[in-house]
């Protein structure tokens, strides 16, 4: 025999199932007069530095049908690459944004500021990236990813967690495209050939 | 080399659901089929959001009242729902999150796309939401949920549960799971309860009744303690190229 560890087991995760509005975004649900406003709408106050952006894009299923339940949040560093709540960060950029997907056409959208390149532990960067946490029914624990801007070419290639990837064909599945005029499409896909690269952080 | 926190414990995948668990029908076409890309934990999931009370309501925790119309209360038997957020180092959390969802006591949802034939409680709304204290505890009161028949199997029904959503320290540990009763025999029957691969995993979710925390003459109380990943102390030696 030997002693034991006093780790405790992490709680087994659940799907947040059909209803997860109910309590994530009452509001947008219909249960109003709870909650002042739901939390995440807003990701900025009055004068965050940064260039604007807007991210915009679907969560398909196996059949290439956009889910109309899903519930995504996202964490971002401000634009100098500080993650709020350490030193130096932008008082006006929250880093967290929270957006059901539309009961209608699957669609959401994050308005926000671009990111600045993170350091990574070893103290190299990492290329300007958005977290995505995405959760729904049939999803039975939260899926990791994380959105790259199409327009860094190098910053990407230099990128610890890109470059580590086996299958290079897929990296693509990370890349927010920029439209042109501030907005970046990121369609993610649950499964298929497309299907989105996920991350066992 | 810093005693500064750095990086999660590594999430045991054997412990949780599958991606796909076909008993469970939905999954079938919403799980990845590759397998996830494992990294190291970096800034950008050991940081992550701070709440405040300052969001919370006075009646935030309080689902009995929290909907409900001047002088009504939600109908169902009253309960207290109290636990610790800890990590797996066993240390509680301060400051985490907490926000539950959870149908009425007939078993149904306030929401548009519900459609059991149970009536809606015109004074339930169904979301809570708490902030641990220094210790990591937390406390709301509500009544008990019903269980549901869902569209599934031919005649799968859910036991009674509450929905819970908890944000720890790190984006990294962002966690959703769905708290159950003890003593409820629909547990074992559920196919949503069944993509968990243990039985000693399940139990994890199940409340105790506690009489000791009752409030006489009002409200019965359940214990449910969560678990976040943990927090590594010590700082490990990184290697820049893959793993």
């Amino acid at each position: 025999m030997v002693q034991k560890l006093d780790n405790l087991k992490e709680s087994p995760s659940q799907t947040a199932g059909p209803y997860v509005h109910i309590g994530l975004t009452p509001n947008y649900s219909g249960i109003t007069g709870v909650y002042d406003a739901d939390l995440g709408t807003t990701m900025l106050g009055d004068a965050p530095k940064g260039d604007r952006i807007t991210i915009k894009g679907r969560v398909l299923d196996g059949t290439g049908t956009p889910l109309r339940d899903a519930l995504l949040e996202i964490w971002h560093a401000d634009a100098s690459g500080i993650y709020p709540g350490q030193d130096g960060a932008d008082a006006d950029v929250y880093g967290w944004g929270r957006c059901p997907t539309d009961m209608d056409d699957g669609t959401f959208r994050f308005e926000t500021i671009k990111p600045g390149a993170v350091q990574n532990r070893d103290g190299t960067p990492m290329a300007p990236h958005i977290t995505f946490w995405i959760v729904a029914r049939g999803i039975n624990l939260g899926l990791h990813t994380r959105m790259y801007f199409a327009d860094e070419p190098e910053a990407n290639a230099a990128d610890p967690v890109l470059k580590r990837i086996e299958h290079q064909v897929r990296v693509p599945t990370l890349m927010g495209e920029p439209q042109g005029d501030g907005t970046y499409l990121f369609d993610i896909h649950l499964q298929g050939p497309d299907e989105t690269i996920f991350f066992d952080i | 080399m810093t005693d500064k926190p750095s990086g999660l414990f590594h999430r045991d995948r054997s412990w949780h659901p599958a991606a796909l668990t076909p008993p469970y029908k939905t999954s079938v076409k919403r799980s990845p089929a590759a397998a996830p890309i494992s990294m190291p934990s970096t800034l950008s999931e050991d940081t992550g959001p701070v709440f405040t009370r300052d969001i919370l309501g006075p009646q935030d925790a309080d689902l009995i009242h929290n909907f409900a119309s001047e002088g009504q209360s939600a109908i169902g038997p009253r309960i207290i729902v109290y636990g610790r957020v800890l990590d797996e180092t066993g240390r509680g959390l301060p400051n985490a999150l907490v926000e539950v969802w959870q149908a009425n006591a007939g078993g149904r949802y306030r929401h548009k796309k519900e459609s059991y034939l149970a009536p809606l409680d015109p004074n339930f709304g169904g979301c809570g939401r708490v902030i641990t204290d220094e210790q990591g505890n937390y406390e709301f009161r509500t009544i008990q949920p019903g269980p549901y028949p869902w569209p599934n199997g031919p005649n799968d029904w859910r036991p009674a549960h509450i929905h819970f959503s908890i944000f720890g320290q790190s984006f990294g540990q962002r966690l959703i799971t769905q708290m159950y009763f003890e003593g409820d025999p629909m547990i074992w029957q559920c196919p949503i309860v069944g993509t968990i691969p243990s039985r000693e995993a399940i139990e994890t979710l199940v409340a105790a009744l506690d009489m000791r925390r009752t409030v006489p003459m009002d409200a019965r109380a359940y214990k449910f303690d969560i678990v976040l990943r943990g927090v590594r102390q010590t700082m490990f030696e990184n290697r820049m190229e893959g793993l």
